[in-house]
């Protein structure tokens, strides 16, 4: 099977998939991705459980356990395809965990001023946190015993520091409380106000925070649909993802 | 029959535990070196190995006492704080008729041959005593060095806080660079009395030839708190050690810190082992070992043998080479119902997930594992003074350096 390949736009674009079939353990869960996010776009990725979506994002960001078995990733026009996690994060490419690995010994602090590099800036780190009114979270050990609140907080402050071109966040919206959201929603909005995005939302919370250009339907490792994201999040909300299953672009792509 | 006796028995028991040494292959004498009342005059290779074990022989006003040995000889002593002695145990036991009681007291003369060794040709050691109720808040520093080529170094060390007192202690064993071969003996009586508090912080560094026997016991008495820090991340040839802890008053508290790093030839035998007498008592044993291709068996016993006692032994392991070994071997005790013992242990290479994770973050794979080493290996110790955390940390920080 075939796609279509979209000509690459070279000026504009942030992050380019192009034919991209993905692998895990040997099964395919990925088949024949395009999609482009063009730079200072907000991209959402909807899609029912157990689809793909984590898959895209762990790819994108180049995790050796995820296998591209055709295709390429191109990242401000430069094929990163065989570049390493470290490689791609240097370029400009963050994401934020789901489920970060606790690891102990290692403080929240002492990630953010490997994050910071050449930009030295103590007081900078410092601002952050008191932005994401975690300040007390510096000085632990970097997600051990913190709770889902304190753990979607620490990944967006690594994020803040680290001030990447794109930005993937994995449910950002997901186990957080009504008060949290709003500060979540607001620290994400700024975020992207320098940041291409790809967000993966089930909820769709998010969206009542940051404007997104396009939203993306994944359904069974195949996307279908590339509409405005509110109205796709509407159709959803309405039909369910058991509409997807009848609809003729996902018949087409399956044939 | 005499302590002496039993000793001249022992002489050619071997430790059940480590490779068998032989002590004819080392020289029992050698000449003896000066004392130096400034210890900052010292040759500074001299004076750079026991900075390395956290022994400050430029600026010992920053401590309540200094001891420093040379191979047999007493070449520093002086204690400047009230309520501390700080003698050679060869001065004490002419002191003090009572030291007698203290005298392989806790320690069994005919453990085994090293034991045995030391009773018979002796060589000094440290006494150090806090008064009853005095509180030695700026650690008392020993050094312990050897100097001499292919020398048995047998040392006797009695530490004792009186009722009451408190007692920081940080002790650096060393030998003169590139020493070719050594064997230290070093036999250490430590007696926590009542409601008194000893910290008791070593750091090793050897060459890598080196043969090490150190034979330690601790008694502890009712609420009285013992807390070890035992730091070895340079190369040892052969070392065994097996501390025991006899908690033998209510609510008496022992715990251990040991941080090991193994290099490629070195074979590291070091345990806890804890006694647990009375109600209340509590144990812990936390051990954080690597190895880049040497040998660590970390061992852990616990004996539970009253009621609410409460104990925990911790090994972590990370094995950073293609080859290494490290072994945990915990042992757990109970006696009566009512005893809490547990036991972890985890032995691996670096989680893959932890590396992933740092390296979205934007570092490299080398510098992320650095990162994960220097986290495994920041145990944060309670009940240390700040300035002994502090020097631990760099004594950590500069072995690290050579890891990577």
């Amino acid at each position: 099977m075939t796609s279509e390949i979209k000509p690459a736009n070279i000026d504009n674009s942030m992050l380019e998939i192009e034919n991209l079939s993905v692998e895990v353990n040997g099964r395919r869960i990925l088949h024949n991705l395009n999609f482009i996010i063009a730079a200072g776009e907000t991209n959402i990725l909807f899609g029912p459980n157990a689809s793909g979506k984590t898959t895209l994002l762990m790819t994108i960001m180049g995790f050796p356990q995820y296998k591209v078995k055709q295709g390429r990733i191109l990242f401000k026009g430069k094929d990163i395809t065989g570049l390493a996690i470290d490689e791609r994060a240097r370029l400009g490419i963050g994401i934020a965990f789901q489920r970060p690995p606790a690891i102990r010994g290692v403080k929240v602090r002492d990630i953010a001023e490997f994050c910071l590099q050449d930009r030295q800036n103590g007081k900078l780190v410092e601002a952050i946190a008191t932005q994401l009114n975690m300040t007390k979270l510096l000085d632990r050990e970097v997600n051990y015993g913190f709770s889902g609140g304190e753990i979607k907080c620490c990944e967006l402050f690594q994020l803040m520091v680290q001030k990447p071109d794109l930005i993937l966040l994995d449910e950002p919206d997901s186990g957080v409380d009504l008060v949290n959201i709003n500060l979540v929603g607001k620290v994400i909005n700024e975020l992207l106000q320098t940041s291409a995005g790809l967000i993966i939302t089930h909820t769709g919370h998010i969206l009542n925070y940051v404007t997104a250009q396009k939203g993306h339907l994944l359904f069974n490792g195949k996307l279908c649909c590339e509409l405005d994201p509110q109205e796709l999040l509407a159709t959803i909300q309405e039909h369910g993802y058991a509409k997807c299953a009848e609809c003729p672009r996902y018949l087409n792509l399956r044939s | 029959m005499t302590k002496r006796d039993l000793a001249q028995k022992a002489i050619n028991k071997p430790s059940p535990l480590g490779e068998d040494i032989d002590l004819q292959a080392y020289s029992p004498d050698t000449e003896e070196n000066l004392y130096a009342s400034d210890l900052s005059k010292l040759a500074t290779r001299e004076k750079q190995c026991m900075l390395s074990v956290g022994v400050t022989p430029d600026d010992v006003s920053q401590r309540a006492g200094t001891f420093v040995q040379m191979d047999h000889s007493i070449i520093h002593s002086s204690a400047n704080q009230d309520g501390l002695e700080l003698l050679s145990t060869t001065q004490a036991l002419e002191k003090y008729d009572w030291l007698e009681d203290y005298w392989w007291h806790a320690v069994d003369v005919d453990t085994d041959k090293f034991t045995a060794y030391t009773e018979i040709h002796r060589n000094n050691g440290y006494f150090i005593r806090a008064l009853p109720n005095s509180k030695v808040i700026q650690p008392v520093q020993a050094c312990l060095y050897l100097a001499h080529n292919n020398l048995a170094q047998k040392i006797h060390n009695i530490v004792i806080a009186e009722e009451g007192s408190e007692l920081h202690i940080i002790t650096g064993c060393t030998t003169a660079p590139m020493l070719a071969s050594g064997l230290h003996i070093g036999v250490t009586e430590i007696y926590v009395k009542r409601g008194a508090k000893i910290t008791y912080t070593m750091i090793h560094n050897w060459s890598p030839e080196t043969a090490v026997r150190p034979r330690t016991a601790i008694t502890v008495e009712e609420g009285g708190i013992f807390l070890s820090n035992y730091i070895c991340m340079k190369p040892v040839r052969t070392l065994q050690m097996y501390p025991k802890a006899r908690c033998v008053g209510e609510n008496a508290i022992a715990r251990f810190n040991n941080i090991l790093v193994a290099p490629a030839g070195s074979t590291m035998d070091v345990g806890s082992h804890m006694q647990l007498e009375v109600r209340g008592c509590r144990a812990e044993s936390i051990t954080r070992a690597i190895t880049t291709g040497g040998t660590i068996i970390a061992r852990g016993y616990i004996l539970g043998g009253a009621p609410e006692v409460k104990g925990h032994l911790e090994c972590q392991g990370l094995i950073l080479s293609e080859r290494g070994t490290i072994r945990a071997v915990p042992e757990l005790e109970g006696q009566v119902s009512g005893v809490d013992l547990s036991h972890e242990a985890a032995v691996g290479k670096i989680a893959e997930e932890q590396l992933e994770y740092l390296m979205a973050r934007g570092l490299t794979q080398a510098e992320a594992t650095a990162a994960i080493v220097r986290g495994f290996l920041n145990v944060d110790i309670e009940g240390l003074p700040p300035q002994l955390t502090s020097e631990i940390k760099k004594a950590i920080e500069s072995s690290e350096k050579g890891l990577f």
